[in-house]
């Protein structure tokens, strides 16, 4: 796919979900009132993804805010959803209902992965949050799309960043010890060949155990910003260079971004993630102009946009920056390269608990 | 010399990190050096390996480790040595003019405590005997001998010695090098804007036949930090009073901070003080008055207010001059804004009454200096009423102390914790009660400097009973 063919695809897919979305045959509640309330149809002024910037930002709070039962599409009212959580360290979550999504996600994401480092067939484990989490049934799916079954050991984020916010570092270290024990049992006695995990999840297992030693061929991670150096210590030294490290970049409304594993040495371990377009795109945005995208090699803030059948969610600001990468040879459209939680260097966040 | 590049030392080994940060010489934007930065988990990695560090260093004597380690002195203050890891060499006189660009240490202050570096290499055999009270070094390579006359085995209690150094002061490198002649290894986090001491001591020591395992340089972030705090097995840090209070309890743990060292003066010798001021100016301003064991309180009995001008004269004479002025004594901040902070509480302490800036009489100028594109703080006594001034026993990273009047019987309950406490008298009665004072870490009786101290002597703990524990043994024949 060129450049240009990826962009003529996006813009058809931008104009499918304009009419899906804004029809009151098949949209839902919350965007149809939304449409009454501002006076246009974006249907008539939406053609083409850079349009896009008609709307104004997603806002979170609408997700804890709104009941559920607004997002439901006309389309699938009847039909029982999921609830996926996100946040929630404090007070509700945000919450996002869906379907099939988070399959149609993962799948697309499978067939990006080796079948040397991630054999078909091979069990997996997840070592990270479940509970009300997308990623819980998602990485279930994927590896049953792959034909293995999944372990899971839950980690709990929101305690975690409040032993955090109270400076009882030990605390964490023993909860993480708690979590590790549990993986590594998992992990000696029962075949497993690939793991999810977050990145100090997984280099905290490599404390405990040899990683690729007990057979793990592939490690898809996500959760968190790496720095390079961060991913080259997890390769070269957590998967000793053996299995291969798989870092993504997504959350509950997004999906998974993609990296180029086998790239990553080449490119000093800098990481460039591909959003899965058209379902969703990033685009990086000046802070302060949101409207405008900011240069290739700049930094700006991560704007998201998913186009789903059963999520709309336009010009979403995610709490990360990142430097905008031009298009690649396998994926035509534009990167987001050294993701870090936005402000990372003037103020103080609290990132990669887990 | 161009920028250097620091990397990261594993047991030695060179580790050039992805996470590069860049040290300016102060008050410019030209780099002084390159940093490699290490991520905390890389550190946590490397604990668990650092028994073939301990491995390698137990294949030495200890008298070998000695005689190493003064050769590594004269190294240190002699040799070119590597610096970086593109070849380049560093001579002596290249590492004061580093370190002067990046600390805003001014040249003769670096030369003095260079000169007080080398006093321990050249001394650690002194040192050693002192810190185990005399014990025969083939104990520690057997494992069990004789001291005394008892049977005596130690076993050490780690496979690190972990140092959490500061940037303000390179003398505190002192601290760690006695650790490689008792054969534990050390884990260095330097401080952002001086890793050049550690740096360089550590390659005398290579270059004086030290197994290179016995070094691990980290700079790094606070996480990393946390977790040399976490794990190591032994650690020091440098801090303040809330850093000390924070791991009190904990024994793997061995926290330097404020010294609030004090200069007394008894009834018996208070009619001589005028012979006394030399001394007390050199204990508040040596080193630039960074020292925990600079004196920040002067305690007298009577004559105060013509003791403390006699001092402040003799202090405001000390002025920001060029760096590279032989007679420079005073230090600027590689953080500007530390002297603004620190100027600022000691506004607020003398606007709550009761104390009094002998030294803006003497001093050119204001306090709160600005010189060469640096912040300094001119040296600074208060006159203050009583102990109850905010002022009266306060530690600051610059030439800086209290005097307070209070008779001789209510001194040592009024003094609280003092690092060094130098007395001056000869009344037998009162020298017994300093001496069970429970308050007072380091005693000089008589006219010594607080900052003149004698490392053969526990300081702030003993090293060696940190390294090490004592274990019971019997050895029986075997029939």
């Amino acid at each position: 796919m060129t450049a240009d063919e990826a962009k003529a695809q996006l813009d058809e897919r931008v104009r499918e979900m304009m009419a899906w979305h804004f029809s009151d045959e098949t949209g839902c509640p919350f965007w149809l009132d939304w449409k009454k309330s501002v006076g246009w149809d974006p249907r008539e002024e939406v053609k083409t993804y850079d349009d896009i910037v008609k709307f104004p930002h997603f806002q979170d709070e609408w997700l804890r805010d709104e009941k559920n039962e607004r997002f439901v599409p006309n389309a699938y009212k009847g039909r029982p959803f999921n609830v996926f959580e996100t946040g929630g360290t404090t007070g509700l979550p945000k919450q996002r209902v869906g379907w099939e999504d988070y399959k149609h996600d993962y799948e697309q994401f499978s067939h990006q992965l080796s079948d040397e480092f991630f054999p078909k067939g091979g069990n997996w484990i997840m070592v990270g949050p479940t509970g009300p989490r997308r990623l819980r049934l998602a990485v279930e799916h994927l590896a049953n799309f792959r034909g293995g079954s999944c372990y899971h050991v839950d980690l709990d984020p929101r305690w975690v960043k409040k032993l955090i916010l109270r400076k009882e570092m030990d605390q964490v270290e023993r909860y993480q010890a708690h979590v590790m024990e549990q993986s590594v049992e998992i992990i000696k006695h029962r075949d497993i060949s690939c793991i999810f995990t977050t990145p100090k999840l997984l280099a905290s297992i490599g404390e405990r155990i040899s990683i690729s030693g007990h057979g793990i061929k592939g490690c898809f991670c996500g959760g968190t910003s790496m720095t390079p150096e961060y991913v080259r210590f997890l390769q070269e030294e957590v998967l000793e260079g053996k299995a291969q490290f798989v870092p993504t970049y997504g959350n509950t409304l997004m999906g998974l971004a993609v990296s180029i594993p086998e790239e990553l040495k080449d490119n000093n371990y800098s990481v460039t993630y591909y959003a899965p377009q058209p379902r969703a795109v990033l685009r990086i945005v000046d802070p302060e102009k949101t409207e405008i995208t900011k240069e290739y090699g700049e930094y700006g803030r991560v704007e998201l946009t998913t186009l789903s059948h059963e999520f709309f969610m336009p010009r979403f600001l995610e709490r990360d920056e990142a430097i905008r990468r031009k298009p690649h040879a396998k994926y035509a459209w534009d990167g987001v390269g050294d993701v870090r939680p936005f402000g990372a260097l003037t103020g103080k966040v609290i990132e990669g608990v887990y | 010399m161009s920028a250097p590049h620091i990397p990261i030392l594993r047991q030695g080994r060179v580790y050039k990190s992805l996470d590069v940060q860049t040290v300016p010489k102060l008050g410019t934007d030209e780099p002084a050096a390159e940093i490699s930065f290490a991520c905390a988990d890389m550190i946590k990695y490397d604990l668990y390996k650092m028994g073939s560090a301990r491995a390698a260093l137990k294949k030495f004597s200890c008298q070998e480790l000695v005689d190493i380690t003064k050769r590594a002195g004269e190294i240190f203050l002699n040799d070119d040595l590597p610096v970086g890891t593109e070849g380049a060499l560093q001579s002596p006189e290249d590492y004061v003019l580093s370190l002067a660009s990046t600390s805003g240490l001014p040249h003769a202050l670096i030369r003095m405590n260079m000169k007080r570096l080398g006093g321990i290499f050249a001394d650690i055999d002194v040192i050693f005997r002192g810190l185990t009270r005399g014990l025969d070094w083939a104990v520690l390579d057997k494992g069990y001998g004789e001291q005394g006359g008892a049977p005596v085995s130690f076993s050490a209690t780690t496979s690190e010695l972990a140092v959490i150094l500061p940037s303000n002061s390179p003398a505190v490198n002192a601290l760690w090098i006695p650790s490689i002649a008792m054969k534990v290894p050390v884990l260095l986090k330097p401080g952002r804007e001086e890793p050049w001491t550690p740096w360089r001591i550590i390659q005398a020591f290579i270059k004086a036949g030290c197994p290179p395992e016995a070094f691990s340089l980290y700079p790094t972030q606070h996480d990393g930090s946390g977790a040399i705090i976490r794990r190591a097995g032994r650690v020091m840090l440098f801090g303040d009073d809330s850093t000390v209070k924070q791991y009190e309890n904990d024994e793997r743990i061995e926290v330097h901070g404020t010294g609030y060292s004090k200069f007394l003066i008894g009834e018996d010798e208070i009619e001589n003080w005028e012979k006394y001021i030399d001394t007390i100016v050199e204990s508040v301003s040596a080193n630039s008055g960074r020292s925990c064991i600079c004196t920040s309180t002067i305690v007298v009995p009577k004559y105060g207010d013509e003791i403390a001008r006699a001092v402040a004269q003799r202090l405001a004479e000390i002025k920001p001059l060029a760096q590279d002025d032989p007679n420079a004594k005073l230090s600027g901040f590689a953080n500007p804004m530390f002297a603004e902070w620190i100027n600022e509480a000691v506004e607020k302490g003398l606007k709550a009454g009761g104390a009094t800036d002998v030294t803006a009489e003497f001093r050119e100028g204001e306090r709160f200096h600005q010189r060469d594109g640096m912040n300094y703080l001119q040296p600074t006594l208060i006159r203050v009423e009583s102990f109850d001034q905010e002022l009266a026993i306060r530690e600051f990273l610059f030439p800086f102390a209290s005097v307070v009047e209070c008779q001789q019987a209510e001194m040592l309950g009024k003094i609280g914790f003092s690092l060094v406490v130098t007395a001056v008298t000869r009344d037998i009665d009162w020298i017994n009660q300093l001496f069970d004072c429970p308050h007072i870490d380091r005693l000089n009786i008589g006219n010594v400097p607080t900052n003149r101290i004698k490392w053969d002597q526990p300081h702030e703990g003993n090293l060696f009973e940190f390294l090490y524990t004592r274990r019971s043994f019997q050895i029986a024949e075997i029939a």
